[in-house]
């Protein structure tokens, strides 16, 4: 009671509690204020770091067109695609065999053959290993094609069969099939799936 | 002393969290700061977004006078959000001219530049002239027709010295003119000078807290109670006055983004048609009237560099010992009419060099340097200041009372 | 005062400017206010004049046939557009011709400033692609000149091969009338009066000087109203703070 009484005639707790009062709201506002000036300038960095993404030319299709003519069965052309090389080979009969019935236990990143390839007899790969980027070895007659009849990495010795799937490591995966599309019997474009 | 283990672990090694917390926290600064004391910070913060937008930038352009103009187009049309990154660069050039220009200003009507903090003054002109120089180089790299001429005008400045001058010339262009050495060098140039900027920026806030910051009445704080932490008054004082900056700076970025520049310098650098105007940007026009108004090659850029390098005089041109104009009855008019014959100087130097505006910018350069040289000292013997209050308390009750 | 003093400054400045051709009369252009758009059909009809008028004599380098599909063309117009012209490859060293592709520059009508040159009397149809902000008030001024030929002054003396064009600087340009009522037929059936056609193209090359407006106005709006609220409060923290300092 007596406790209630010196309460209420306090004037200088009553200020106090009004203090508390602002304070608090004054807390809230800071915080309000930080959030919507942290979201802003979060916001703001996007267009910072969006222009190191590739710009619109860059993306703009871009392809290559080969001429396929004068490239016996079992020979090569290689190709430059938006800077990486294009490997395309003329499988012989025997090289179609041999990747059609290669055993799925051998291959680390499975895949049939067929749906590797549009026409059994061209290959089409993009020549730059899976494990770190470099460009394997095979693609010329005197270079060393590993024991798959296809490609080996001179890096880290990844080697590659004649479907461009990798057969040992350290690659994870498969050589990379890019986008192509046959224009005619001897004309390759690639970087499109449509003509 | 912050808690955390980790910043007690560094803090011991290597005591960045104890100066922060000097330099932006505790820093004691007085009460009566007014707005005008935002353009510092709001300086450095556009120095900031001029060294990360450039960088972006610099990414993507190309100092070759084959590709400079093109490389810039495609930033504005291919690259992601290019032309917002260009535009800000752009602008913001201007924009931090107008900031230090309004910060020059300040220190100029309440004497910031008096003792002492003569050193902070210098450091701070320094900072301007780099300034001047980096911006002048950044606007030749987009290798437009204003690019290339201005280009070929403020370097030929150089032959104005006596014997030397052509060999100064050639060695500055890297050839006979203005040409893929001299776009080259300006962009290696103008990448390296800001870095230079920001460590004399660093200086300049050493000198600044070493007696910290001056104030309104110009006299220096007397008691604690006049003063107050950094942090969180003047931050939070800052970022009020970033905010509205922003809002401006905005403004002109996505609607006027071209308001500040010259159209003729979107048409592709020519080395054989020089453009009918040929103006610098904006904020070089008071110097570029003064370089026009005297009559003689070597006179004129004399002037000209004569005009910055005043500044670094000041300090001791002006022997007053009243800091603030709020006290000065001479100064305070007169220091009004200096800025208004620096705005004149300035629509001058837009102008053609030939009748009534070489006479208006003959007489305006004779005033300018008769306010340094012969105003300054004069009034330091002659003027009678009014009574200044002892300290800022009573500066402030003195200011209460008279409204 | 000193804000009167700022005024004379730059009505100054423009009245000095002036004298270097006849002021254009300012315009109404849809994309020219704050929060302007560009009108697809009127780019579309404007591309048109670009094409079977001006494109004679005068580039648009800095478009790329894909951007056309922004201002309405489909995929397969841009391409069929594009492989009706015959372009350089830009890489290749031996500078084979091929049809374009969308990807593809417009390609100039002439391969070099001094062929262009050669083929017009000593005069250079410049690049339109940044004309209208590369002249001081752009499409009020290419609006203008387009529709600002007259007849030649008795005490002017027009050099050969010149027209007489107030708008233009020194007032004498190598460029003839290019746009005659009716030159051309609208694909959408508009009458191809010289207003028109001039408004059109005016659109058109502005569209191509700055593709990034809509853009830039869209973003600008959020940004402006973001730091408005922003700018709200820290007001509010601002005065909550001092508050206890004053």
């Amino acid at each position: 009671m007596l406790y209630k009484i010196i309460r209420e005639h306090d004037m200088t707790k009553k200020q106090a509690d009004q203090n508390v009062q602002s304070k608090e709201r004054r807390d809230f506002l800071q915080l309000v204020t930080t959030a919507v000036g942290g979201v802003g300038a979060a916001c703001a960095l996007w267009p910072l770091i969006d222009s190191m993404n590739p710009a619109a030319d860059t993306l703009a299709e871009s392809t290559v067109d080969v001429d396929l003519r004068g490239i016996e069965p079992g020979q090569g052309k290689t190709v430059l695609w938006q800077g990486s090389p294009v490997f395309i080979r003329r499988r012989t009969p025997d090289e179609i065999t041999y990747a059609q019935n290669m055993p799925m236990d051998t291959l680390l990143d499975p895949e049939r053959d067929e749906a590797r390839v549009k026409k059994p007899e061209w290959l089409v790969v993009v020549g730059v290993c899976t494990h770190l980027g470099c460009v394997p070895t095979g693609q010329k007659p005197t270079e060393p094609k590993g024991e798959y009849k296809g490609w080996l990495c001179p890096c880290h010795g990844s080697q590659f069969d004649i479907s461009g799937r990798v057969c040992r490591g350290p690659a994870p995966t498969n050589l990379q099939v890019p986008p192509y599309v046959f224009l005619d019997d001897h004309t390759l474009k690639i970087g499109t799936n449509e003509a | 002393m912050n808690n955390n283990k980790v910043v007690q672990w560094i803090d011991t090694r290597l005591p960045i969290f104890t100066f922060m917390r000097h330099a932006l926290k505790e820093y004691p600064t007085p009460k009566n700061l007014n707005f005008l004391w935002n353009t510092g910070s709001l300086a450095g913060i556009t120095l900031l977004i001029m060294i990360i937008t450039g960088i972006t930038l610099a990414m993507h352009y190309c100092p070759d006078p084959e590709d400079a103009f093109q490389s810039v187009e495609r930033i504005m049309r291919d690259v992601n959000y290019g032309w917002l990154i260009r535009y800000i660069h752009m602008n913001g050039a201007s924009f931090f001219f107008v900031l230090v220009y309004i910060h020059i200003f300040r220190g100029m009507y309440y004497g910031s530049y008096k003792s002492p903090r003569e050193l902070l003054w210098i450091l701070g002109v320094v900072i301007f002239l780099m300034m001047m120089a980096t911006a002048f180089m950044g606007y030749v790299l987009p290798w437009g027709q204003m690019s290339f001429w201005g280009a070929k005008v403020i370097t030929n400045l150089f032959s104005a010295i006596p014997i030397v001058g052509d060999t100064i010339v050639h060695w500055l262009l890297g050839g006979p003119t203005v040409g893929a050495p001299t776009l080259n060098r300006f962009f290696a140039l103008h990448y390296l000078l800001p870095f230079g900027i920001v460590a004399i920026v660093c200086l300049h806030m050493v000198a600044l807290h070493q007696f910290g910051s001056n104030n309104p009445s110009g006299v220096d704080p007397k008691h604690p109670s006049e003063q107050i932490p950094f942090h969180p008054y003047y931050t939070v004082k800052d970022l009020l006055g970033l905010s509205i900056y922003l809002f401006v700076f905005a403004f002109v970025v996505f609607f006027a983004p071209n308001f500040f520049g010259e159209p003729e310098n979107y048409n592709p650098a020519n080395s054989m048609v020089t453009p009918v105007h040929i103006v610098p940007e904006w904020y070089f026009l008071p110097f570029y009237a003064i370089l026009r108004s005297i009559p003689s090659k070597l006179g004129g850029v004399m002037g000209m560099f004569g005009a910055v390098f005043v500044l670094f005089l000041l300090p001791w041109l002006d022997r007053s010992r009243v800091r603030s104009a709020t006290f000065r009855p001479l100064y305070r008019p007169l220091f009004w009419v200096f800025v208004l014959n620096s705005i004149v100087l300035g629509w001058i130097g837009s102008q053609p060099p030939e009748g009534i505006y070489l006479i208006i910018g003959r007489g305006a350069t004779a005033y300018y340097f008769f306010h340094f040289f012969v105003l300054l000292p004069l009034l330091s013997v002659i003027e009678k200041p009014l009574p200044v209050p002892d300290s800022i308390t009573l500066y402030l009750d003195q200011k209460k009372r008279a409204v | 005062m000193y804000w009167w003093l700022a005024l004379v400054f730059i009505v100054l400045n423009f009245s000095v400017r002036a004298e270097d051709g006849r002021t254009p009369i300012p315009q109404h252009w849809s994309f020219k206010t704050p929060l302007g758009t560009f009108d697809k059909k009127e780019l579309q009809r404007g591309f048109q004049v670009y094409k079977e008028v001006c494109a004679a004599c005068h580039g648009i380098n800095q478009l790329r046939f894909r951007e056309l599909e922004k201002i309405g063309f489909t995929k397969d117009q841009v391409k069929a557009l594009a492989a009706s012209y015959t372009v350089k490859e830009e890489e290749d060293a031996d500078e084979e011709e091929r049809p374009g592709r969308p990807g593809d520059r417009v390609p100039s009508p002439f391969s070099s400033e001094k062929k262009a040159r050669e083929a017009n009397w000593g005069a250079y149809p410049v690049d339109l692609s940044l004309i209208t902000k590369g002249r001081g008030q752009g499409p009020d001024y290419l609006y203008a000149l387009l529709t600002g030929y007259e007849p030649c002054p008795k005490d002017v003396t027009l050099f050969e091969g010149r027209s007489y064009n107030p708008y233009f600087q020194g007032g004498q340009i190598s460029m003839p009338p290019p746009l005659i009522d009716n030159i051309i037929t609208y694909h959408d059936g508009t009458l191809a009066t010289i207003p028109q056609m001039a408004r059109d193209v005016t659109a058109f090359l502005s569209w191509v000087a700055e593709p990034e407006l809509e853009n830039r106005h869209e973003m600008g709006v959020k940004v402006l109203l973001f730091l408005l609220v922003l700018t709200g409060l820290f007001y509010g923290v601002y005065q909550a703070l001092w508050k206890l300092v004053r």
